[in-house]
């Protein structure tokens, strides 16, 4: 691990039964980085992510933050951690029982229990003027669009702000305008607060305009990592197969490169 | 031509062996189902564990636990009377035949009381109550598991444990002897009414037969042995809950999973309660 590595994956295994995830994954993510990682479904993105904040054990293999070893930490251990990093789930994951502002404060709840509720409600609302959903603390998940779930989900993770954020899939199933909303936020998100972000995608595109660097997560571990340009001229051949599958499609549109 | 050593023996030792491991080999599943039960026993006993215990660690929600009160109880309170009102009316028609067929049916009310202060209340409130705060329970939490919203719960720093099962228990706790009492008292109000109307044995001598017998000591046994079927309700449709596997079919199988797993438990925990309750209480 260089000195300047926020985060550290080495020689991770994990296997869910017979099926094996993860077989030796090495991968470094820097301070004030976003970071995409691609990958077939069922490739273990998403597995990976887990593992940083402990939702997931690996079998083998160590993860560092910030210097610290925390592979092995205990779930209160884990709670630190937590604070630092944020995840926003690929299926929004708010709680139906809570109002919209609820599912917002909650985190805050957890993390400055002495918080007012003034401040509260303060920080709620500007959170969701950020994701641009101004005004419906009051609602009900149930009332929502898929489109503005992801959003209220990604409010909840921002809101206590975290040093880390881990996105997992934030574009997948919405309308380009909403898509374009959470990839501004995730660059804004890094220039004006400085996060680093992993952010777990198909979408290629997205990938090409929110990340400084791409990993490609193929046979169990990382194939490559490197810059955008350094992925688009990669001729490793899991990198060709992963883009040049996409590409086209992306490509016609004018985006990426 | 020798035969090869494979062929060799067909009856001796290495065949008999043969034999054992196969026998072995079919015990395996029943083992293994055997193993697992325990499994799921252990599991639902430490999870119990926990959510009591992490319930009482400050700071202390006390409003997600009335919040679970009410929707665990007060909405109860119908599938409660009607149970208790007619079992009371059952119980007392065929007490009230039975005991009328050897000459005794004034000491109807007795027995009937004792029944359901000692069992009919504790045991049938927790069977019927007792499935459909299991199974709600069961379902909600198993949703919430597949929709990712305990892993949502420990990213976001909280402790599933303590913010889902300690109040869902500790509100089961305090609802069902609640519930119970309101049985026993529906349960009899029914009954006096049945036999009076009936066997014509007016209502207060259905009481007083009863205040002959019954005491204090047969209703807090009833309203007791409900405080462990609350927690036993509690703890199974959480751990059900929790353990939810495989989508929302998981969450339809882990909901009647727990009415049945629940009402064998409480059966079953009923007969060694009344057995500790009858020595410790002659």
């Amino acid at each position: 691990m260089t000195d300047g590595d926020l985060i550290r994956f080495e020689d991770l295994k994990k296997s869910f039964g017979p099926k094996v995830v993860f077989d030796g994954l090495t991968l470094t993510v820097r301070p004030h980085e976003t970071l995409s990682v691609i990958g077939g479904s069922g490739s273990g993105k998403s597995v990976l992510l887990k593992s940083l904040i402990g939702l997931v054990h690996p079998d083998a293999g160590s993860i560092e933050f910030k210097g610290q070893e925390i592979t092995y930490y205990s779930e209160q251990q884990f709670l630190d951690v937590r604070r630092q990093v944020a995840y926003v789930f690929q299926g929004s994951a708010l709680f139906d029982s809570l109002t919209v502002g609820e599912n917002i404060a909650y985190p805050l709840r957890e993390h400055f229990p002495k918080m007012s509720r003034e401040e509260l409600a303060e920080r709620v609302a500007r959170t969701l003027k950020m994701v641009n959903l101004p005004g419906i603390e009051a609602m009900s998940p149930a009332d929502l669009s898929g489109g503005m779930k992801k959003r209220v989900g990604l409010a909840r993770a921002i809101t206590s702000d975290p040093e880390v954020i881990l996105w997992d899939e934030p574009t997948t199933g919405l309308d380009p305008i909403s898509t374009r909303i959470i990839e501004d936020l995730i660059l804004r998100m890094k220039a004006e607060l400085g996060v680093t972000s992993i952010v777990v995608t198909h979408d290629m595109p997205s990938a090409f305009y929110v990340s400084d660097r791409i990993a490609l997560l193929a046979n169990k571990r990382i194939s490559q990592v490197g810059t955008v340009a350094e992925m688009q001229a990669s001729r490793n051949s899991e990198v060709r197969a992963f883009l040049d599958a996409r590409l086209p499609r992306a490509q016609s549109r004018g985006v990426g490169a | 031509m020798s035969p090869s050593p494979s062929t060799s023996q067909p009856e001796g030792p290495e065949s008999i062996a043969g034999l054992a491991v196969e026998e072995l080999e079919q015990l395996l599943p029943f083992r293994r189902r055997a193993l697992n039960a325990l499994d799921a026993l252990g599991g639902c006993c430490v999870l119990a564990g926990r959510g009591l215990m992490r319930g009482l660690r400050p700071p202390v929600e006390v409003g997600p636990l009335l919040d679970q009160v009410e929707s665990l109880g007060v909405r109860s309170l119908s599938i409660a009377t009607f149970t208790a009102v007619f079992a009371g009316l059952v119980i007392c028609l065929q007490f009230g035949f039975f005991l009328g067929r050897f000459g005794v049916a004034h000491t109807v009310g007795k027995v009937a009381i004792l029944t359901i202060f000692r069992e009919l209340g504790p045991v049938l409130t927790a069977l019927t109550v007792g499935s459909r705060i299991g199974s709600g329970i069961a379902a909600e939490l198993g949703s919430m598991k597949v929709t990712e919203q305990l892993d949502a719960i420990r990213a976001l720093g909280a402790d599933p444990v303590k913010k889902l099962v300690s109040p869902r228990l500790w509100a089961c706790i305090i609802v069902l002897p609640l519930l119970t009492v309101l049985a026993d008292v529906m349960g009899m109000a029914a009954g006096a009414a049945v036999v009076d109307f009936e066997y014509h044995i007016p209502v207060v001598q259905f009481y007083e037969s009863a205040l002959d017998t019954v005491d204090l000591k047969d209703f807090l046994s009833g309203v007791g042995k409900s405080v462990v079927f609350g927690a036993i309700v509690g703890a199974v449709g959480c751990y059900q809950g929790f353990a939810v596997k495989g989508g929302t079919e998981g969450v339809g199988r882990a909901t009647t999973e727990t009415v049945a797993v629940s009402s064998v438990a409480v059966l079953v925990a009923d007969f060694f309660l009344t057995k500790l309750l009858l020595l410790v209480l002659a």
